[in-house]
């Protein structure tokens, strides 16, 4: 780009709007808000990971100085949390759905779970009187292990008579069992998807307020999507009409997934807010953000990939154990089925598959949707076996790769599990990627590092996957209980200026920025003169909110098409102020133009007409320029690309240090070029932490012992490199805009590139697995036990 | 309750606390600047990180009346008006920040950086942010931003 200052159209690094107020601390996020009159919830937690409730005391509480109210599960008789995606199991039963209770009803099933709620004009005496609150616990064993859990034992949930939701399976068993018997080669592996916490830099927090004359209720709340909250706390939870219930997202401190779903606190806070008569505050503490928000990841697999003699790939089973934790959080069914299993034939040309997910409950926080939600278990799975089977038959990993990869002219490509891919050039990523790391001198960078003690590796992942999320006919066959298409109003304004609705929700990814990019280029008028707004029910008409890298491919598309309603209306009205045909008028550059004459008039000049309507024919031509389209996608858009990994291990003390990183991605068309590469580095800082640093750890007995950023390793400035990124492009072929989504790519690639890498540098040492995160110790290990 | 007397972001600032109390509640809760964050409970995430008598302080780890007396400047007191100071100037023209929730303590630990090593290199820069978590970015960015404010790019 030329003039990085002025130009603000498709393809610009456009500077962020956001980040005026977000630099100078006038960001508003829920916590900086307090309502007149405002009190302050605390949640009392159970301390144990399964116990029944014998009972509660909440005498003392409600008799500490400040506490306005105390409420226990037998106040609160109301709807249970909602589960969004119904799954079936393989002998066609509908999934086990136990309860899943605002506040405990007789028994809390992992630690943290919500037993109380103590409401006081401080949170230290709500924290004080919660402390005062007896419950008399009988403690059952915890249900903790995976496996164990699936075959039987101690029952979370006695009355589903299992401790396993869903035993579900894709793809024929019987034809994959006969090619892998026929395959000349099978590669086995065991692999593990590390649980992950999810750590937005902001912790929840909501605010909810009753106005008893107009019996409304107004939500602020960290969501990623207020209008799903909206219709799943007021239909489902607590009987709301959705025109009296008004749910404000505002500025959010990062999701990551974990701020799509519905919890219990601010659904809590919201039902007693009308108890109480008074607005009422909770903001979670972070020791209350690693036991309460939804954990993500936790599979355990075994697979086998068969091989013919000429190295092509024949056939794949994946057998998975997905950990739910102790309830069914909004979206945890879909993430180890439709988001995982439907993933598994990756950029290859396997032609049969069969994946079976067994879905268990266990005494631990939800587990849910985290940046990639299955999609980073199915990559990790699969460029994992690719390595091994490459490893096992004397193959070169990257040859393998190439040699089963699915051809650029072979679009729409149908893989064996459900999906067809729009588009894709999977060899142009690799070409790129292999380019731009340096491969070629990696044997001299390898032979320093040697000369100095240490072991230099290379890793790959060649990935895909599927976001865009989704069209509603297809969720809905998968057993989805929503639509997923998207809304947007465009609304002109007399003076020209434009404000956008966006049913999405912008939590760092510059939707006020790039929206308005489109919009300002679609209607040629400055970018300037265009608002994008979001986040409040009250203001926008509808919207299913912002996960699954969905906000550009979805709700970019809606906003394109009200648009382009914009034009046509706008067409007609300077076609009656010019007197011409609406045929004959020509829109260009924000002017419209009869067709071979210099009669033209400006956007903004049939915008001030549009509401001055003084000869409009009111029979043909309404007054107004205010248009709103709703876009329900015909396919997920698939990006995909190659991520290389370059690590350095010290052999003697298993510290791995990432030395380069290299992402070249094809996320369709690049809006926002800054923006773009600023998700994938994100992504790939998370995926790095996936890798080498983090790792949610359990005790026997369900305590958390990854309970704090003490014990919980998240990825600091000087665990990373600095990153090499690009983009290799081919356009999706279902939206007009030819976007495919960016804000996963980097998580779901990263982690096996990483992994892969490690192996690949202790190679020679006999190491043959190294298992996430792979801290110094675990590659220690591995070292000493490859030596012994 | 004891009455704490400071200057914050060049004005005074005065109010009633409990002993208790910590710098980034009387910040956010007494003075009502918002823009100090809190992200955790341990002291570890750095989105609270103020400037007090000009070094960088984690104003979570502070009680009020320990800042009596002082000077404090919050993530309010950079600007001038509307044209951002050369740091915040920096995150934004490098997109150093995505949902802005760690931005104030990056951006007052890094002026804090800056002003006592301006020729730092991007080692000594990731080193320097150990205290700050961020989320979003994987710091890529953020340290490119920190690299053009110190007028240290290319290094
Ligand atoms: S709030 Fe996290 S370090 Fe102060
Ligand atoms: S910008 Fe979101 S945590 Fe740093």
């Amino acid at each position: 780009m030329p003039d990085g200052a002025q130009e603000t159209g498709i393809g610009a690094s456009v500077r962020r709007f956001e980040d005026q107020r977000l630099l100078t601390g006038n960001g508003t996020y829920v916590d900086d808000i307090n309502r007149p009159g405002q009190t302050y919830a605390h949640i009392l937690r159970s301390p144990h990971a399964h116990a029944r409730i014998v009972s509660i005391d909440t005498s003392a509480a409600l008799a500490s100085p400040g506490v306005v109210a105390v409420f226990t599960g037998e106040d609160m008789q109301v709807g249970g949390l909602p589960c969004g995606w119904q799954i079936h199991s393989q002998d066609g039963s509908p999934m086990h759905e136990p309860p899943h209770p605002v506040l405990a009803q007789g028994k809390v099933r992992h630690v943290g779970d919500q037993v109380a709620v103590v409401i006081a004009e401080s949170v230290h005496e709500a924290r004080a009187g919660a402390e005062l609150i007896g419950v008399d616990y009988d403690v059952l064993p915890a249900v903790m292990d995976l496996k164990a859990a699936a075959a039987g034992g101690t029952l979370l949930h006695e009355e589903i008579g299992t401790n396993v939701c869903y035993d579900w399976g894709l793809g024929d068993e019987a034809a994959v069992d006969a090619a892998l018997a026929a395959s000349a080669h099978v590669t086995e592996i065991d692999i593990t998807n590390n649980r992950l916490i999810p750590n937005a830099i902001e912790p929840r927090a909501a605010i909810a307020e009753y106005n008893g004359s107009t019996r409304e209720y107004t939500l602020y709340t960290t969501t990623q999507n207020p209008h799903v909250i909206r219709l799943l706390m007021g239909a489902f939870v607590l009987s709301l009409p959705e025109h009296k219930l008004r749910v404000i997202a505002p500025d959010v401190g990062g999701g990551f997934g974990s701020k799509i779903f519905l919890y219990a606190e601010e659904t809590i806070i919201t039902w007693a807010s009308a108890r109480i008569g008074r607005p009422i505050k909770w903001t979670a503490e972070r020791s209350e953000s690693f036991m309460t928000d939804a954990h993500g990841r936790d599979h355990v697999t075994h697979a086998r990939l068969g091989l013919d003699a000429d190295g092509r790939f024949t056939a794949l089973k994946v057998e998975t154990h997905a950990n739910m934790g102790a309830y069914l959080s909004t979206f945890a069914t879909s993430v180890p089925t439709y988001l995982y299993a439907t993933l598994l034939a990756g950029v290859y040309t396997t032609p049969i598959i069969f994946a079976n997910t067994r879905a268990v409950f266990t005494s631990t926080v939800v587990v849910d949707a985290y940046r990639g939600a299955g999609r980073p278990e199915a990559t990790y799975l699969l460029e994992r076996i690719v390595n091994k089977a490459a490893r096992e038959t004397g193959r070169d990993p990257v040859q393998l790769r190439r040699q089963n990869m699915i051809q650029p002219d072979a679009f729409p490509y149908a893989t064996p599990v459900a999906l067809t891919y729009d588009s894709g050039n999977y060899q142009a990523t690799l070409d790129s990627a292999e380019r731009l790391a340096d491969v070629a001198g990696f044997a001299a960078r390898k032979a320093a590092s040697e000369a100095a003690g240490r072991k230099r590796g290379l890793g790959y992942s060649t990935y895909i996957e599927a976001c865009g999320i989704a069209p509603s006919a297809v969720a809905g066959q998968l057993g989805a209980r929503a639509g997923l298409f998207e809304s947007a109003e465009v609304r002109v304004h007399p003076t020209g200026s434009v404000t956008v609705f966006t049913g999405t929700h912008s939590h760092g990814q510059g939707h006020e920025t790039t929206f308005a990019q489109l919009v300002s280029d679609q209607l040629g008028i400055p970018i300037e003169s265009v608002e994008i707004s979001h986040g409040d029910t009250g203001n926008v008409q509808f919207g299913m909110g912002t996960y699954g890298s969905r906000s550009l491919a979805v709700g970019g598309e809606a906003i394109v098409r009200a648009t382009n309603k914009v034009i046509e209306k706008a067409r007609k009205i300077a076609a009656h102020i010019l007197e011409a045909s609406a045929e004959d008028i020509e829109f260009a550059d924000g002017s419209f133009t009869v067709a071979g004459t210099d009669r033209s008039m400006a956007f903004g000049e049939v915008a001030l007409a549009a509401y001055v309507p003084h000869n409009f024919p009111h029979d043909t031509l309404e007054p107004g320029l205010d248009e709103s389209a709703f876009f329900d996608p015909a396919n997920f858009t698939f990006p995909g690309g190659t991520h290389i990994c370059e690590v350095e291990v010290d052999p003697e003390t298993g510290v791995v240090e990432v030395k380069n990183f290299t992402a070249v991605d094809d996320v369709g068309r690049v809006i926002n070029p800054m923006i773009v590469a600023g998700q994938v580095h994100g992504g790939v800082a998370q995926g790095i932490g996936q890798a080498l640093l983090e790792g949610c750890v359990f005790d026997s007995e369900g305590q958390l012992l990854t309970g704090s950023y003490m014990d919980y390793t998240m990825p600091r400035a000087d665990n990373l490199p600095s990153f090499t990124v690009a983009t290799e492009t081919t356009l999706c072929a279902h939206n007009t805009l030819g976007v495919k989504g960016v804000g996963e790519v980097g998580a779901i690639g990263s982690p096996p590139a990483v992994i892969n890498a490690v192996v690949n540098a202790l190679s020679d040492l006999g190491v043959t697995d190294v298992s996430m995160p792979a801290t110094s110790q675990t590659v220690w290990r591995a070292i000493q036990d490859a030596r012994a | 309750m004891p009455t704490v007397n400071m200057s914050v972001n060049g004005k005074p600032a005065s109010g009633e606390v409990e002993a208790r109390t910590l710098l980034v509640q009387f910040l956010r809760e007494t003075l009502r600047l918002t823009g100090t964050h809190v992200g955790c409970d341990t002291s570890q995430c750095g989105a609270c990180v103020v400037h007090v008598n000009g070094s960088s302080v984690k104003s979570c780890t502070m009680l009020a009346v320990q800042a009596d007396g002082a000077e404090v400047v919050t993530i309010e007191g950079l600007a001038d008006g509307d044209s951002l100071n050369p740091m915040q100037e920096a995150f934004r023209n490098n997109h150093g920040l995505q949902c802005g929730f760690c931005t104030p303590g990056m951006v007052m630990s890094a002026m804090d950086l800056v002003n006592r090593n301006p020729g730092a290199t991007e080692a000594e820069i990731r080193e320097w942010l150990e205290g700050n978590i961020c989320r979003c970015t994987g710091y890529h960015n953020i340290v490119k931003s920190i690299q053009e404010a110190a007028g240290n790019m290319g290094d």
